[in-house]
């Protein structure tokens, strides 16, 4: 069986899409932007904010939030090649991976660098999804090269999906009808029936929270939306948008791409492109499971251990570290590294962010430059950076089955 | 289980003279061949009871240094002829014979052009010479001896004169037309001048890539001034690389198919024969090509994901079929006393690049451009006694032939005879058995994907650091202990055992 890539044919596409695309909750996510603030996410309309970032983001740390991400990209890789070809491109062990389970994966050039994450979801023996922020179409298709007896599809028009996050979100899911659902594990898979087919519950987000992200036909996908927030109302449920997921996902310690790293592919000049090592993502990269992409060029970095290091701040004072460049002295004499996210986090109530630094001053003293304005006037400051090994952001109820009030 | 330090895929002459050199320096070394003959491409096979042929049959690139290392000659090795002249013929017009030293039967003006370009290109030739046997180098890895023979390649073309450097730099890549164009006048010497710019490749006259540095390679050999023809085939030769390195210690064993390459912790443990048996090395060593050794004997999932896409990038799909003929007697040619020589049926670079322009859309055409020998003029091993052998390569015959082989062997073999008979009348009625091998036949008698000359196109982008791709082209892999040896690595197809003998060298040296 030669490898099948399902692609729409050339000349069945009979014009090429201008403009925006809508999501299948478009209907719904428009009511609730009332400011009609949108960002464009893989070429759909994404809600920035609905009405207030911090309420919104709030909502994920004390009831719950839904948000869209049906814009992301999600692939069907599915025949008997498909263990053996994912578990060559991504770091982690693929023939250890339970069906019903999702891991969080990433996969690597030849030269171990980075070129995205995603979960990959193991629906059955032989049958896998793969979920990531962007296109990684041309990726998978390279990667099955060698491995005849598969079939990959774009399936991201055939799944609407939400993230429901927060603690209160699988007393909602009970509350709607998904009994059980508080015994899925996290990062396993359950599936109900709904509408007129099925709903697919991982107990998986990106919020570091309680959170499960619910997957549908796009025909029932107004259908999940009004369920969720007829029954969701006395749990507090609100709509998010990307201003208050960029919070969650900050304290909970998820990187962004385009934010925290450049993929390998998308990047032009000589190191600027990142190897997992770097990110702080040693912790997937399963050297003991055999041969995978980037692993030669990977073990030898690790030997070496000479790479940058993207580390966790405390920085003092409260003004977020947004841009910083980051010293290893209060002098600023000698440049160490970059700030790739900041914010104030309200929950944890310190001022955090994420450092790439060179390799050699990751454990030393750490000083961030900052500019902040007050009322229109820029201010330099230099803060105290203090190095966070522990998650800033992990609570207990993330990991509890069943959680503590379900 | 059977322990070996060394396990070669393949004894085609690569893998023997590899074998050889190994088991020399004292290596225990296992050859595997899934054929029942050793030799591969060059094996001497009987095609019809009392007649024989090897595919593979004339030695313009074998040198003098590998023969004495190898001690060949004492192995039994000899040539049959020194030197055959190439004959290049036209219906209608007289012949041209060319040897390395001049034409006779040319118009003065192209014989008097003939020495110069002797001279220029011999020059040529021997100063790449030297780096077709040596390991080639890796750009930016700064290790010493890459640098200097970087360094003596550069100093190479330097030693050239300034004029001569500078012609060869404005010659290397022109098309063979190009070339011929501004040497001489006449369509059938320039076509038959041509020929061993493009055969093999898929690259016609008025192909800009390779086609000088093809010429190059072809014109490497320092076994004699001419071009020499093995006694027995070069199957000759193969028996005697495959007697030397059983001197030195070397087992071989015919019909054992190698299954895959066997990988223990990242690194090679040995390989498996079709029949299931295990055979223990630290380091095995591929004679098959490019594309069978990663990704059907080692398997993509143990190779990164880019490297295995160069890898199967590669082109790989021959354009050269083989024509063998059993003849009741000695074929008239018109215009020759006795059809001895190399006998270029080309009689235009045109003629040439049209028969291109058909295999370049999955045809081929009706008259055939072709490169014919009857060996058995000058060996009387090949056929029983009056008798003879007709061998001849034939261009163009695509590998993916449109509808597949099956449906147009008849009719190619049927173009193939009357085109011969342009130049022989007659020539049918003396054939009493043919065996075609189109790229197809020799993919499955061979085990050679794809049927190439040179394993894996001979062009720019597989050439030198580049050959198969980096990554691989220093007789090294991505998987330590597993190498190759065959004529897809550097420098390329022809018999000159020089993957074999270079692989070898490198495989030492690292230790
Ligand atoms: C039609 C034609 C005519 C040619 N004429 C000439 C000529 O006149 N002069 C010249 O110099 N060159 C000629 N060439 C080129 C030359 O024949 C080849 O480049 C050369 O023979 C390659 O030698 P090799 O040892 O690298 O590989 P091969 O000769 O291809 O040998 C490889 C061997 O490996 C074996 N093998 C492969 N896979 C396995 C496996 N899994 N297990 C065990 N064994 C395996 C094969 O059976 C084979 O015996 C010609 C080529 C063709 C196609």
């Amino acid at each position: 069986m030669p490898m099948q890539t399902n692609l729409q044919a050339a000349d069945t596409i009979d014009h090429v899409h201008e403009g925006v695309i809508y999501s299948p909750f478009h209907r719904r996510t428009s009511a609730k932007n009332i400011n009609q603030q949108w960002s464009v996410w893989n070429g759909y309309a994404s809600t920035k904010y609905y009405a207030d970032a911090h309420l919104e983001y709030f909502s994920t740390r004390n009831t719950c939030g839904v948000f869209d991400v049906s814009p992301m990209r999600k692939y069907r890789i599915k025949g008997p090649d498909a263990e053996a070809m994912l578990n060559r491109m991504v770091t982690r062990d693929v023939t250890s991976q339970a069906v019903d389970t999702v891991a969080y994966n990433i996969w690597c050039t030849d030269a171990g660098k980075l070129i995205d994450d995603g979960t990959l979801f193991r629906v059955s023996e032989d049958d896998f999804w793969l979920c990531a922020a962007d296109p990684n179409f041309d990726w998978l298709q390279l990667s099955a090269v060698g491995f005849p007896n598969l079939e990959i599809t774009d399936i991201s028009e055939d799944l609407a999906s939400l993230a429901l996050q927060g603690p209160t979100s699988c007393a909602l899911l009970k509350a709607m009808g998904f009994s059980g659902i508080e015994n899925a594990t996290p990062f396993s898979i359950m599936r109900f029936p709904f509408g007129a087919g099925e709903i697919t519950i991982s107990r998986t987000g990106y919020t570091g929270d309680l959170g499960y992200e619910l997957w549908v036909d796009p025909a029932d996908a107004e259908l999940l939306w009004d369920q969720l927030f007829s029954v969701g109302q006395v749990y507090g449920i609100q709509p998010l948008g990307e201003d208050s997921l960029e919070m969650a996902r900050i304290e909970a310690g998820f990187l962004a791409p385009d934010v925290d790293f450049h993929g390998s592919l998308h990047t032009v000049d000589r190191g600027h492109d990142h190897s997992p090592l770097e990110l702080a993502l040693g912790w997937i990269i399963n050297f003991k499971k055999g041969h995978f992409s980037g692993r030669a060029a990977l073990a030898k970095e690790k030997a070496a251990g000479k790479h940058r290091r993207l580390i966790k701040l405390d920085i003092e004072g409260n003004k977020p570290a947004e841009n910083s460049i980051l010293y290893c002295d209060k002098g600023c004499k000698k440049t160490i590294g970059y700030v790739t996210s900041a914010m104030w986090s309200p929950v944890v109530k310190a001022n955090i962010a994420y450092g790439l630094v060179e390799g050699q001053y990751a454990d030393g003293p750490i000083w961030a430059e900052i500019y902040h304005q007050k009322e229109l006037r820029w201010v330099r400051k230099l803060a105290q950076c203090t190095r966070v090994t522990k998650p800033f952001w992990a609570p207990e109820r993330a990991r509890q089955t069943p959680p503590s009030d379900c | 289980m059977s322990n070996y330090d060394i396990a070669i895929i393949g004894a085609g002459h690569n893998g023997l003279a590899c074998a050889a050199y190994l088991a020399k320096a004292g290596r225990k070394v296992l050859v595997l061949e899934a054929n029942d003959e050793v030799g591969g491409l060059a094996a001497t096979r009987e095609f019809a009871p009392g007649f024989r042929a090897s595919v593979a049959q004339t030695l313009p690139q074998l040198n003098r240094g590998l023969v004495d290392d190898l001690n060949l000659e004492k192995h039994g090795f000899k040539l049959a002829l020194d030197a055959m002249p190439t004959v290049a013929m036209a219906p209608g017009k007289s012949p041209i014979s060319i040897t390395s030293g001049a034409l006779s039967g040319a118009s003065a003006e192209d014989s008097a052009a003939y020495p110069e370009y002797r001279r220029l290109l011999s020059k040529f030739a021997d100063a790449i010479n030297p780096f077709w046997h040596k390991r080639p180098p890796m750009i930016a890895d700064g290790d010493m001896g890459d640098l200097a023979t970087l360094g003596k390649f550069g100093w190479n073309l330097r030693r050239l004169g300034k004029d001569d450097m500078r012609e060869l730099m404005r010659m290397i890549a022109l098309p063979a037309q190009d070339l011929m164009d501004e040497f001489f006048q006449d369509d059938a010497l320039k076509a038959a001048l041509s020929w061993d710019c493009n055969i093999g490749s898929k690259l016609a006259p008025r192909s800009p890539n390779n086609a000088v540095l093809a010429l190059l390679l072809r014109m490497s050999g320092d076994l004699t001034d001419g071009l020499p023809l093995p006694a027995g085939g070069a199957g000759g030769f193969t028996d005697a690389l495959a007697a030397s390195a059983t001197s030195f210690g070397a087992e071989i064993r015919c019909g054992a198919a190698v299954e895959k390459v066997l990988i223990d912790d990242m690194s090679v443990s040995g390989v498996q024969l079709s029949n299931g048996e295990q055979v223990q090395a630290t380091t095995v060593i591929s004679n098959a090509d490019p594309k069978t050794s990663f990704l059907t004997l080692l398997g993509a999932q143990h190779l990164d994901v880019q490297f295995t896409h160069r890898i199967s990038r590669l082109r790989n799909q021959g354009y050269v079929a083989k024509l063998h003929l059993a003849l009741d007697e000695i074929p008239t040619f018109t215009g020759l006393e006795k059809p001895a020589g190399r006998l270029m049926l080309t009689p235009s670079m045109k003629y040439i690049e049209c028969a291109f322009d058909d295999a370049k859309y999955g045809g081929y055409a009706n008259e055939l451009p072709m490169e014919v020998i009857i060996p058995s003029l000058v060996d009387d091993s090949l056929a029983p006694v009056g008798k003879h052998v007709l061998s001849a390569n034939i261009q163009y015959a695509p590998y993916a032939v449109k509808g597949g082989w099956d449906q147009h062997r008849e009719q190619f073999l049927a173009n193939a005879l009357a085109t011969l008979s342009q130049y022989s009348p007659g020539i049918e009625s003396q054939v009493s058995a043919a065996e075609l091998l189109t790229p197809a036949d020799l993919e499955q008698q061979f085990n050679l994907a794809g049927g190439h000359w040179h394993h894996a196109e001979f062009a720019i982008d597989t050439w030198w650091m580049n050959r198969p791709t980096y990554g691989a082209s220093q007789y090294t892999t991505p998987i330590s202990g597993f190498h190759l040896c065959g004529a897809g690595a550097h420098p390329g197809g022809g018999l000159m055992g020089t993957c074999g003998a270079n692989a070898a060298r490198a495989i030492l040296e690292d230790r």
